[in-house]
């Protein structure tokens, strides 16, 4: 096994590790906590797939933004965040019995996919990768439609976080 | 990815060197900073300690090591604990890709001054210090305390907002060189800074760099006389000079990037034909940046919570983004 391969299994472990921990903490904050792990461990796979752009942005949206938004709100809207004594509903067990269920017959599938087992081939490009996504970004031939899309939608949620909060006449 | 010893070595060495280098900036800066305070309100300064005081940030580092540690009864210890440790560490890898001179010939190997140099330096800066949120923000929640509280939650206020500006104002010096990566940013103001081109960003840039680490007048997370000390009211000892050492080598930081961004880096007379000279004027541009800092500590009121707010988001954010797009405009219009 190679040195990259061993760092690839443990930030893999860690990811779900904190994955897990995220859904099963009694502490709101505790979970935001181990949540920013999991998203951090995301962008060091990023990093081993020689992904720096994805990686960077990784943290600065997730973790930079989303992240801290969380622990904000929490930290705003509970006065008490202290442990919620049970985090569990009724449904709780049939909840995760469908989530390993789903979880297994993907890796099932996943690992009847040809690829599954090939190693990534390095980057073979003389220009360099961020002019090369952000010429796909934009070009016709590239992901320009999805790119619109995701950008109507977001102003979208910008109007509409500015008609919710919004002072209301006569109140 | 095979890496060679040499390399391993090479960047083991460097990383030492970035590290007591902000260590010893860190230590150095707080005696700068009080002995320019002193000579502004026409008082002396601290004096005594060694030749002109020069050992007095060792004194006070042995002072803050003896001092007694105390975790408040209701704090959440893992957390308390974590914090400080949050804010330093972003201070210290943040410099990481801050280049401090050209390249130099030792022991038969070209040696690039500087840690590393990507393509994405840029975001990367950006997303270092958005994550420097985390130890304040958390500092104030784990100490049980109301005004640390108050002073967690106006600093993360504060910072999420004036991150915008300070990203826009990162998006011109990329527009102006073409590329995200510091070295080329560098390169391209060969002939003329970018702060004679670009005087609007480079003021957005350092308002908003201001904010970033909380320094005067943006001093709203730790406004003593509303809020105590804010988010550090609970930590004592060698936790709160963690605190402390955070946001010094923050302003170093910030600094260099300032420079790196707008004053032309580690460029000056014959860096070319001596290389060394590099890391000499990178270090007299954050000298003077520290320097700007401290005078206007010294000259400028705290603004009023609310003001500060308005003024992120009606006065700076719409002025940078005004100042992207007429700088893209014409950088498309001219070709340049």
């Amino acid at each position: 096994m190679t040195p990259i391969q061993l760092v690839f299994l443990f930030v893999a472990f860690a990811t779900l590790w904190a994955a897990f921990m995220v859904v099963t903490r009694n502490n709101l904050v505790h979970a935001a906590l181990f949540l920013v792990i999991a998203l951090f461990g995301v962008a060091v796979l990023f990093v081993m797939l020689e992904a720096g752009f994805l990686a960077v942005i990784q943290v600065l949206v997730y973790i930079g933004a989303i992240a801290i938004l969380m622990i904000f709100a929490v930290m705003l809207t509970r006065g008490d965040v202290d442990d919620i004594p049970d985090i569990t509903n009724r449904y709780a067990g049939w909840v995760g019995l469908v989530a390993v269920l789903f979880f297994s017959s993907l890796v099932i599938l996943m690992a009847q996919w040809p690829s599954f087992t090939a190693l990534a081939k390095p980057i073979l490009s003389s220009r360099d990768t961020i002019v090369e996504l952000g010429t796909a970004l934009v070009s016709p031939n590239g992901y320009v439609i999805p790119f619109e899309v995701a950008s109507v939608m977001l102003l979208a949620a910008l109007i509409g976080a500015l008609v919710v909060a919004r002072p209301r006449k006569g109140k | 990815m095979q890496i060679e010893t040499a390399l391993l070595i090479e960047w083991v060495v460097k990383s030492t060197i970035l590290i007591f280098a902000l260590l010893t900036g860190f230590a150095y800066t707080t005696f700068y900073e009080r002995r320019l305070l002193a000579l502004i309100q026409v008082r002396i300064g601290p004096n005594r300690t060694g030749p002109f005081g020069f050992l007095q940030p060792a004194a006070d580092g042995l002072k803050l090591i003896f001092k007694e540690e105390l975790i408040p009864a209701n704090a959440y210890k893992f957390v308390f604990i974590l914090a400080p440790i949050l804010t330093v560490i972003p201070a210290l890898i943040i410099m990481a890709v801050v280049p401090w001179g050209g390249a130099i010939e030792l022991f038969g190997r070209q040696i690039a001054l500087g840690l590393t140099d990507i393509n994405v330096a840029i975001l990367y800066l950006l997303s270092v210090a958005s994550i420097s949120v985390y130890g304040i923000v958390l500092a104030g929640w784990s100490s049980d305390n109301k005004y640390a509280m108050m002073g967690g939650l106006r600093s993360s206020a504060q910072m999420l907002s004036y991150e915008l500006s300070l990203g826009l104002a990162f998006v011109v010096p990329i527009l102006l060189a073409g590329s995200m990566s510091l070295n080329q940013i560098i390169e391209a103001q060969r002939g003329v800074w970018f702060i004679f081109y670009q005087p609007i960003a480079a003021l957005v840039f350092y308002i908003a760099m201001l904010a970033e680490v909380n320094r005067a007048p943006f001093d709203m997370p730790e406004a003593e006389q509303e809020l105590t000390a804010g988010y550090h009211t609970e930590y004592s000892g060698m936790k709160f000079s963690l605190f402390f050492m955070g946001e010094y080598m923050k302003m170093i930081a910030v600094s260099a990037i300032f420079a790196t961004l707008f004053l032309g880096g580690y460029r000056g007379p014959f860096v070319d034909t001596y290389p060394l000279l590099g890391p000499l004027y990178l270090f007299l541009k954050v000298f003077l940046s520290l320097g700007l800092m401290i005078w206007i500590r010294a000259t400028l009121p705290r603004l009023r919570y609310d003001r500060l707010m308005a003024f992120g988001w009606k006065i700076l954010l719409p002025l940078s983004i005004l100042n992207v797009f007429v700088t893209a405009v014409i950088i498309v219009v001219f070709g340049l």
